[in-house]
């Protein structure tokens, strides 16, 4: 360990390892601080990711993909069924985000940074007017580093941010607060992610069983903080594995939050840079944000680096506009795309799911199925059109 | 008062997350309350996915 680092992550998720490996490889001193004992667990994730999300940062490797998606299954209130098929240039992962996450840490460490577990941060240091470094607890031990950059990798739960001023917490109704399990003896197709609309199943949000390969499958759901009001994630959960898979057993059990909004206003200040959830950088219509956050990472870790060796470190406050034309701007459309949906009544989605159903199977697009879905609002027609192939 | 239950806690950061005064201090498996901070505005409790946050009305001002 050093007195004193060029840049400090704060958070050794995809989007902190991330950050910590492009940051590195400007060849500047990078420490990143996880707080739990291990890089990559507990996990709190459905783990699906499309491909090219994975392969703009690592090659696939089968140690870490637990099943190979091609198919959507949408599954209407009423149990319409509509399955979407990808061809290959599309296809997904269900991942093993225990290993993943620990080799995305090890490219990071390959790259030069150093990585140092049970490290809660606690508090920010400033000199200056801007951000100077961090205070931290390590095996019972207050203690603090000086770093010329602090990039705020600290998930949902993030403080750092607003330790900085930033106005981070995220308002209730835009939280997806979720329960999951990993069951066994789940028997469906191990190629297909399959989501559930409706009321009674995941109002405001979705149910979903995604497949980990031999019969093994993540089933959860996230719903709107306004939804826990009367009735939490874990109860509906509850009542779907009562009626659909009363006896499976289950070997993992989790709660978590999906930050579903459009990203921060300010995602950097002087001194710090936010990514991956604590930025709410979360695709807010899909509820992804394994790739977006490892693209918020990379772009952070890269300016931060070269706010570093060119001596500038106001170049940091570039990021906000780097992100916005990568990805913001277009959360912001899939942002309008899920307030389009998001109340829809159960006869609605039964109603849509059967008008998809007469597109000829090897016709269907993620783009179609959402044109059928807004066909009344012409002006989200527009930015469905943006964003899918339609 | 708002109360977290630390023995049915998953320390996943939901409340943290939608706490607007920033009075939820997690760690790795440690949750607490920072009562000089919180307002008793229960969007954790409502936000909790587990049902383990709890609003308790003794000494909460009517």
């Amino acid at each position: 360990m050093k007195q004193e680092y060029d840049i400090i992550v704060v958070g050794a998720g995809p989007a902190g390892s991330m950050a910590a490996r492009f940051a590195a490889e400007q060849g500047v001193s990078v420490l990143m601080l996880e707080k739990d004992r291990d890089v990559g667990y507990p996990v709190r994730c459905g783990e699906a990711i499309s491909k090219e999300g994975v392969e703009e940062f690592i090659d696939s490797d089968e140690r870490w993909i637990k099943a190979h998606i091609t198919k959507f299954s949408f599954i209407a209130p009423d149990e319409t069924e509509v399955i979407l098929q990808f061809d290959s240039r599309q296809e997904g992962y269900v991942l093993e985000r225990r290993i993943f996450d620990y080799e995305l840490a090890r490219t990071a460490a390959e790259a030069g940074s150093e990585i140092l577990t049970r490290a809660y941060v606690n508090g920010l240091l400033f000199a200056d007017g801007k951000v100077s470094g961090v205070k931290y607890e390590y095996l019972g031990e207050q203690k603090e580093i000086k770093a010329k950059i602090v990039i705020a990798a600290d998930g949902v739960e993030s403080r750092v941010g607003r330790w900085a001023g930033l106005k981070t917490h995220i308002d209730f109704r835009d939280m997806e607060c979720c329960t999951q399990i990993t069951a066994a003896n789940i028997s469906v197709a191990q190629d297909t992610l399959y989501f559930y609309f409706g009321k009674d199943i995941a109002p405001h949000g979705y149910f979903w069983i995604f497949p980990k390969g031999n019969n093994l499958a993540n089933i959860g759901l996230g719903v709107s903080g306004i939804v826990g009001k009367t009735k939490s994630a874990q109860s509906y959960l509850n009542s779907f594995m009562e009626k659909y898979y009363p006896d499976a057993p289950v070997l993992t059990s989790i709660a978590g939050g999906v930050p579903s909004a459009v990203t921060l206003d300010k995602i950097s200040a002087r001194g710090i840079a936010l990514v991956g959830d604590a930025a709410r950088q979360v695709n807010p219509l899909s509820g992804g944000g394994i790739a977006s956050g490892m693209i918020g990472g990379s772009i952070a870790g890269r300016i931060a680096g070269e706010a570093v060796k060119m001596n500038k470190p106001d170049h940091i406050l570039s990021y906000d506009k780097a992100w916005n034309d990568r990805l913001g701007k277009r959360h912001l459309i899939f942002n309008r795309i899920k307030g389009g949906i998001y109340n829809f009544p159960d006869e609605k989605f039964n109603k849509i799911a059967k008008s998809v159903n007469k597109i000829p199977y090897e016709k269907r697009t993620l783009g179609k199925v959402f044109t059928k879905a807004l066909i009344n609002q012409p002006s989200l027609l527009v930015d469905v059109a943006k964003v899918f192939l339609v | 008062m708002i109360e977290i239950l630390p023995d049915k806690c998953d320390f996943c950061g939901c409340c943290v997350g939608v706490c607007p005064e920033d009075a939820i201090e997690l760690k790795e498996a440690e949750i607490s309350i920072i009562d000089e901070r919180c307002t008793n505005c229960a969007k954790c409790v409502w936000s909790c996915p587990i049902e383990v946050i709890k609003f308790n009305r003794e000494g909460v001002p009517a």
